[in-house]
């Protein structure tokens, strides 16, 4: 058995597209991804494209919009890559690609003049396809060894990456056409991209999970990576053990009530906890994937430490996923 | 503050058992993965123990919940369900495209017209996708049960959109579609004025073409053509459709969970919901962790230092985690219970399981309208 190394296997796709439903905490993910991936070497850059994710404030810098920022420089004494990151939108994109194709002169009023909804009303998916394929031009254009696309919450991430098939069919000549067309060339193809999804140890998102899972197989053919449980409560000692009983070993008096709230708390933990193993097993009967674990934060703000660690826990982690099954197995 | 009886956490003047007792409809909002569903169907349940005819429009359930509702597949119209009630419970799951097609075979003049306009490719896009399209059509679904049936409650489910107020907005977007630049400069032909379009339309027409291709636009040019004369039908409705929402009958439900993330989403909804004068007549709040004790979390964790390595170490840091995550969970909350006060706040504890069947929906209406977890300090 060999043990993976970080750096190989965030070097096996350029790209990664980090995916799962509302607050199962894919921001941090991604922020502890990127980080993983900056202190194994590889120059990283993140990608948000709903903006105010919190993703800033985890790494303690201002927030950042359409220009890149760095968010956690490299060049420590461990020869960590810098982690960038900046926020595209389909207007900002759409501007670009235009200016880039020599449509300046209309580039500017198409976008002030509302256009941009009537046409992304007309072929929907042209805001996703936009999207897409400002990433697929920096992934072209070798702007980070890595590039971490937090992908917009809920549903909408199957459709976000079912557009581009989508509007092959819809748009069957011109620019879009040719664009949607490079962006499922770059999705379907694992050395270029993969989705990592994440969830919580838990009933409802984890069945979210295994259908968007299927779903981004069989209908968009994008190559999967490790799953990310995230929220797994950290063990701790001490919780079987009756509070009365462990105050006496450790020669300790409890205050009144301390014993009752000691004991409820531990029961709920150990009961969480047990729900969470049956989740993990479920998940893992139902979906042949490696799953990467992370532990619940108790502190409700990230903060940088906290990304440090859950960086480290990711790093360890991908490093004991000793080899990932062969893509017949996932199908 | 002192703790409260039921559901009056906060000194309302009302309890969520009024509402369900006495409103017609009842809007459940918030942002998504906050347990909107699972709490609109609590509220329709409550309802039919009471007495009343009541119906439960859902959006999106997970789907053993909607097994447990006998919502299998799409169904446009409201089906009963059986129980041991004195009311009863009826359910429906919104298809947002039937319902925009019923609408526009309804504001039609006539079957071609109807038929044109469903046919049209780039309707069958907007009536899927157009944003704020599912919020608006959540709203005409409303509006229609309460035109249309004779339920006593009706309770909605919100789309678990970012932006969960979107269909305030939704029905002013879709007449703002209408009264776009664009949509009279691709109508200015049927209407025998083609000279009349300027150059800079033309190139701007021409311009668009290049980016998405001839078809998109001739397909949005039979759309508009196909859709003329219906806008007024349209905008009367989704008059109709506002004055119902801000109407005494009606309340608005906030629900959310305790994280920052969605607490701050939640306020931004209160504050967007009384600028459109829509008061929030409840706030309802998942998954609240427990608090265990009312010691300081600090204190515990400076005990579990002393301690660490032993048994009670461990104890006292479990103890402290949670004592921890609760306060943040009721700071997280404080400003929001002001913002929508004097609605009263209903805290629901983390369950040990998911909600997929009636049993689950009665423990979770047991928390919500008869046992409130002691709120401390």
């Amino acid at each position: 058995m060999q043990r993976l190394d970080p750096a190989q296997f965030f070097g096996t796709s350029r790209v990664v597209i980090v995916a799962g439903k509302g607050g199962v905490g894919k921001t941090a993910v991604s922020a502890a991804l990127s980080r993983a991936a900056a202190r194994a070497g590889l120059s990283t850059l993140v990608v948000e494209v709903e903006g105010k994710s919190g993703l800033a404030a985890m790494f303690g810098q201002p927030p950042f919009d359409y220009d890149e920022v760095v968010l956690a420089p490299g060049g420590g004494p461990d020869g960590a890559a810098d982690v960038r990151a900046r926020t595209l939108t389909p207007d900002d994109a759409l501007l670009e690609y235009l200016e880039d194709h020599g449509m300046s002169r209309i580039a500017r009023r198409l976008a002030t003049s509302g256009a941009i909804d009537m046409v992304s009303t007309a072929a929907p998916g042209i805001k996703d396809i936009l999207i897409l394929g400002k990433v697929k031009q920096l992934e072209r254009g070798n702007a980070a060894d890595l590039i971490v696309l937090d992908a917009p919450a809920a549903g909408h991430a199957i459709g976000f990456l079912r557009s581009a098939r989508g509007l092959i069919d819809a748009v069957k000549v011109g620019p879009i056409n040719t664009q949607a067309r490079d962006v499922l060339e770059m999705l379907t193809n694992p050395k270029r991209c993969e989705v990592i999804l994440v969830t919580l140890p838990e009933e409802t998102p984890v069945n979210e999970l295994i259908e968007t899972a299927y779903s981004l197989e069989d209908e968009v053919g994008i190559s999967l990576g490790p799953v990310v449980v995230n929220g797994l409560y950290p063990e701790v000692g001490g919780l079987a053990v009756d509070p009365a009983e462990a105050a006496k070993e450790a020669g300790a008096h409890l205050h009144p009530g301390e014993a009752e709230a000691m004991r409820k708390a531990a029961q709920f933990r150990l009961d969480r906890m047990e729900l969470q193993r049956e989740q993990i097993a479920r998940l893992a009967d139902t979906l042949p994937l490696p799953q990467l674990w992370l532990p619940y934060v108790f502190s409700p703000d990230l903060h940088r430490d906290d990304i440090e660690d859950l960086s480290s826990r990711l790093a360890a982690g991908i490093e004991a996923l000793v080899a990932i099954p062969a893509p017949e197995a996932a199908s | 503050m002192s703790a409260g009886g039921p559901a009056t956490s906060t000194g309302a003047k009302w309890s969520l058992l009024d509402l369900v007792r006495d409103k017609e409809i009842i809007v459940c909002t918030g942002s998504g993965g906050v347990g909107k569903t699972t709490t609109a169907a609590v509220l329709a349940l409550e309802g039919a123990k009471l007495g009343r005819k009541a119906v439960v429009v859902t959006i999106d359930p997970a789907k053993r919940l909607a097994d447990a509702l006998g919502l299998e597949g799409l169904s446009d119209t409201p089906s009963k369900i059986d129980g041991d009630w004195p009311g009863e419970l009826w359910a429906l799951m919104l298809d947002t495209k039937s319902t925009f097609d019923a609408l526009v075979t309804k504001h039609a003049t006539d079957q071609d017209q109807a038929e044109g306009i469903l046919q049209n490719r780039f309707y069958r896009n907007i009536s899927g996708a157009l944003s704020g399209t599912q919020e608006y059509m959540a709203m005409e679904k409303l509006f229609e049960l309460h035109d249309e049936y004779d339920f006593e409650l009706i309770v909605v489910d919100t789309p678990p959109t970012r932006n969960a107020l979107d269909f305030l907005e939704a029905p002013k977007r879709l007449t703002r579609f209408l009264d776009h630049r664009l949509y009279r400069i691709l109508m200015a032909p049927t209407r025998g004025i083609v000279k009349a379009v300027n150059v800079a339309a033309q190139a701007f027409l021409r311009t668009v073409s290049k980016v998405v291709g001839g078809d998109v636009v001739r397909d949005a040019i039979a759309f508009f053509q196909a859709f003329d004369g219906m806008e007024e039908g349209f905008k009367l409705r989704a008059q109709h459709v506002l004055r119902l929402l801000s109407a005494d009958q009606t309340a608005f439900v906030l629900v959310a969970a305790p994280h920052h993330d969605t607490v701050a989403e939640a306020t931004y909804f209160a504050s967007r919901l009384t600028e459109s004068g829509i008061p929030v007549r409840a706030l309802i709040v998942n998954r609240m962790h427990p608090r265990f004790s009312d010691a300081s979390p600090i204190a515990m964790h400076e005990r579990a230092k002393t301690f660490a390595g032993t048994d009670l170490g461990g104890l006292y840091q479990n103890l402290s985690d949670f004592l921890l995550v609760a306060s943040k969970e009721e700071e997280h909350l404080a400003g929001l219970a002001d913002r929508v006060a004097p609605a009263p706040v209903v805290r629901i504890p983390f369950l040990r399981t998911d909600v997929h069947d009636l049993d689950g929906l009665g423990e979770i209406a047991r928390h919500v309208f008869r046992e409130q977890p002691a709120q401390l300090g």
